[in-house]
């Protein structure tokens, strides 16, 4: 074949990178007390897909581990191994190396063999082990039969059924072996496209009885049973209606089997995948598009006599098709909380489990949706975040029983929307922070403190570089990098972090982030001849000051505005504008919020609220101190959006003593 | 300067057996840039100035909705008179991903020049530092000085790139 198969790589990776998650998440969920055939499904066809696609592409490495992985799976579904809290571990190790293994072919890094034989002789180790005592399972056997026969109507069949299963079943996997080798390709190349009906494709495929079991999963044969085999006193008479209720049983049950499939299905055939550098530019694209209508819209002003109706008719249609457009459009590119929160149950079982403590994760607010360019740029943080919250907050177990406290902790993720804002919350009913500790340790890290000091900003002293109050350090936490990462990595997103915490009973950090990262509600203020855009977020008020409110330390303005000093920063000066107002109570006063600290930013005056597009300064030029990123305003010009956290760094550098 | 000798020897045998070029006029002095490189030639029209930038980083203007910036290279090399008006000339260039705006005082024409016509360029004499160019090329009794033109925008001279870890602190 001389097409270029290196083009469906790409499909490939994401495919199975998502399978991957997919199996992750099935493994974590699973109850082995009372296995869920369908879970138990997913996580079969997850490494099956893997495995088909990888093998047409030549990545032996992911074919000979996910085909181990995929008969110990099968023996499982066919309840001829009773899956252990080992074999789960063993799974989710596999899985993990599976993702090293995956990057390293997408990153065209060679796959060493040695990386590989463990993982196989390991799972392989436990299918031998296994398929040994095969009859020591028996009364395992038995029990899955009668979890079948729960759920199961007429047991009979499915007795039936029951002794057909286990003798095909190498044949199943021989079959399938060779369906794979073969003409797998013709299904599987499909992969990725056609998943949804991956199963029935396979079924129409083989016109082997045995890949019928294997994949119809046991309900096609025991229709074959019936109506072939079933000589039986009930046959003749009930043939019929056998074979009806075996049929609609075998609905039933696939639709309940199904039911999971369906829901994937669902998603797969009502979405497409479309490459996020489309999305990108069809944001840009509306991006001017909104431009150009404002535009219109100022000249569309200028027109008098008859006309004069008919076009502002025409454009307020304009601007509300507009609107509509870039909202459906931003929506593109919102993606459920879940996504990242879904990582998480791992994170905590494998810390929890590592450190010795009980901790229970509960996720709320999966569904609000955010932007996908915020939602990869969170992970890292959350992850820390959840991390810190486990390993200093929770206390041991027998802490909290000393304590009197619930023995399993609780860490808690929530989502939600405020207003025009993401808050995402970790909680946890942990120890809670130590403002001791930390006030100790600022003063020894050196930085300036003050014992008096509200608990918020003792609690931001946390985030300054190097600073860990961990009583000693472990691999998980406690070097004191971090923190002040997970600050930075925040405000790079144009969040901010908030803590809230008492001792003794836990804590919550709170991240405040913007709904999206395209488009900011501003203020548009007027400096000289320039104008620039302040996030609305971080207003709290404009005032035109008096005389008598402005005060002056060692040349540094200060505002006094109900019983508080605040500095003040003159943005004529900051941004070098010749023409700007420098006398206070010319101009105005925006009063201005960031998580660092308040401050009060003089401008010559307000121009307008409205929503701009924000547009990255970096792409073509490079990152501008105080400026967060520039808009293009209805007259076609360029303004730049201030970032009021870097100007913040401004007041703490010229006015150490006015911490407020 | 031995490694810009073998950069620069490099380059010329990278050019294809005839180029084309875009000659610009900066001052007295003719130079040209490789044409492809060039993405539109448009008139200068008001900037929007960036904080404390060098005076020959103009500012940036919205193409298209890229925001680009603008660069007077008769402010940078001391040539010529920086004045604006509506016969003043940007060259947009595409530019290692990037697009960057430089403004001349003129664009003559397109010339097409074989690699045997390119010879190279002295190392004094010209507003350019010669890291930044490819060589000379006699055309009709001129001599065009022919730019590196990536070269020139991606220097750290001209500062257009963030250096490999800025910081984010305005306080710094």
């Amino acid at each position: 074949m001389s097409i270029d198969m290196e083009q469906f790589h790409g499909v490939f990776f994401d495919e199975s990178q998502e399978h991957l998650d997919e199996m992750e998440h099935q493994l974590m969920d699973l109850d082995l007390q009372d296995l869920d055939p369908e879970q138990l499904n997913s996580i079969f066809r997850a490494a099956h897909s893997i495995k088909g696609g990888s093998g047409i592409f030549g990545f032996d490495a992911l074919t000979r581990v996910t085909h181990v992985m995929e008969n110990l799976l099968d023996r499982a579904r066919q309840h001829t191994l009773v899956l252990s809290t080992e074999i789960v571990d063993l799974f989710l190790h596999t899985v993990d190396n599976l993702k090293s293994i995956l990057a390293k072919y997408r990153d065209d890094e060679p796959v060493e063999n040695s990386e590989v034989a463990p993982m196989v002789k390991a799972l392989e180790d436990v299918l031998a082990a296994h398929s040994q005592d095969l009859s020591g399972h028996s009364t395992q056997t038995e029990k899955g039969q009668n979890l079948s026969k729960g759920t199961a109507s007429d047991a009979d069949c499915e007795d039936d059924s029951f002794g057909f299963f286990e003798p095909i079943q190498t044949a199943t996997l021989d079959a399938e072996k060779i369906q794979n080798g073969q003409d797998d390709t013709e299904v599987d190349l499909g992969f990725g496209f056609f998943e949804p009906i991956d199963n029935t494709n396979q079924v129409i495929e083989s016109d082997d009885k045995a890949s019928d079991d294997e994949q119809g999963f046991g309900f096609f044969a025991p229709l074959e049973q019936v109506s072939a085999t079933d000589d039986g006193p009930k046959a003749p008479a009930a043939s019929k209606p056998t074979k009806k209720s075996t049929k609609s049983k075998a609905e039933k049950r696939s639709t309940k089997a199904k039911s999971a499939k369906v829901k994937s299905s669902n998603t797969d055939t009502s979405s497409i995948r479309v490459d996020t550098l489309k999305i990108d530019s069809l944001v840009n694209l509306v991006g001017e598009l909104v431009i150009t209508q404002s535009m219109l819209t100022m000249i569309g002003s200028e027109v008098e006599g008859e006309l004069q109706e008919k076009v502002q008719t025409a454009l307020a249609e304009l601007h509300r098709n507009t609107r509509e457009i870039q909202e459906s459009v931003m929506s593109m590119r919102m993606l459920p909380m879940q996504v990242t929160f879904n990582r998480f149950p791992r994170v905590v079982r494998d810390l929890s489990s590592k450190l010795g403590k009980k901790v229970d994760l509960r996720i709320e607010g999966g569904n609000t949706e955010i932007d996908k360019g915020m939602i990869e740029k969170l992970v890292d943080p959350l992850t820390h975040l959840v991390r810190n919250s486990i390993d200093h907050g929770i206390e041991t177990t027998a802490k909290r029983i000393e304590l009197g406290k619930p023995e399993t902790g609780v860490v808690t993720l929530k989502a939600e929307q405020k207003g025009s804002s993401i808050v995402i919350s970790i909680i946890d009913d942990g120890a809670g922070l130590s403002r001791q500790r930390i006030l100790d340790k600022a003063i020894e890290n050196g930085l300036a403190v003050d014992l008096t000091m509200p608990d918020e900003q003792v609690w931001q002293l946390i985030f300054e570089a190097g600073f860990s109050t961990a009583a000693e350090v472990t691999d998980v936490s406690g070097r004191g990098v971090g923190m002040d990462v997970v600050r930075r990595n925040i405000e790079s997103i144009g969040g901010r972090i908030e803590i809230e915490s008492s001792f003794g009973i836990g804590s919550e950090f709170r991240i405040h982030l913007p709904l999206t990262l395209a488009i900011v509600d501003g203020m548009c203020v007027g400096v000289g001849n320039q104008v620039f855009v302040v996030p609305l977020v971080n207003i709290i008020e404009s005032i035109q000051p008096s005389e008598e409110q402005i005060k002056m330390i060692s040349n540094d303005k200060l505002l006094w505005i109900r019983e508080q000093y605040w500095p003040l920063i003159d943005l004529y000066k900051v941004m070098n504008i010749d023409d700007g107002i420098s006398d206070p109570t010319k101009g105005i006063v925006v009063l201005l919020e960031s998580s660092k600290k308040r401050f009060g930013l003089l401008i010559d005056g307000l121009l307008g609220q409205q929503q701009v597009v924000i547009k990255s300064l970096e792409q073509h030029y490079k990152r501008v101190p105080g400026i967060a990123g520039a808009t293009i305003m209805g007259d076609g010009n360029v303004a730049m959006i201030l970032d009021v956290e870097s100007l913040a760094s401004k007041v703490k550098a010229r006015l150490p003593e006015a911490e407020l | 300067m031995s490694g810009f000798n073998a950069n620069h020897e490099l380059d010329i045998h990278s050019l294809n057996e005839s180029t084309e070029f875009l000659s610009f006029v900066l001052g007295d002095e003719h130079y040209a840039l490789d044409i492809m490189s060039v993405k539109e030639i448009r008139g200068y029209e008001s900037v929007t100035k960036i904080a404390n930038a060098p005076p020959f980083i103009k500012g940036v203007i919205n193409l298209r909705g890229d925001i680009v910036p603008i660069v007077d290279l008769r402010l940078k090399f001391n040539v010529g008179e920086a004045t604006y008006n509506e016969f003043t000339i940007v060259i947009m260039l595409n530019v290692a991903d990037r697009i960057v705006g430089i403004v001349v005082d003129g664009v003559s024409d397109v010339i097409r020049l074989t690699d045997e016509e390119i010879r190279p360029a002295p190392e004094f004499g010209v507003a350019f530092d010669s890291r930044y160019l490819l060589g000379l090329a006699p055309v009709e009794e001129e001599m065009i000085i022919l730019v590196n033109i990536e070269q020139l925008i991606t220097s750290d001279e001209l500062g257009l790139f963030d250096t490999h870890n800025a910081g984010n602190d305005v306080s710094e």
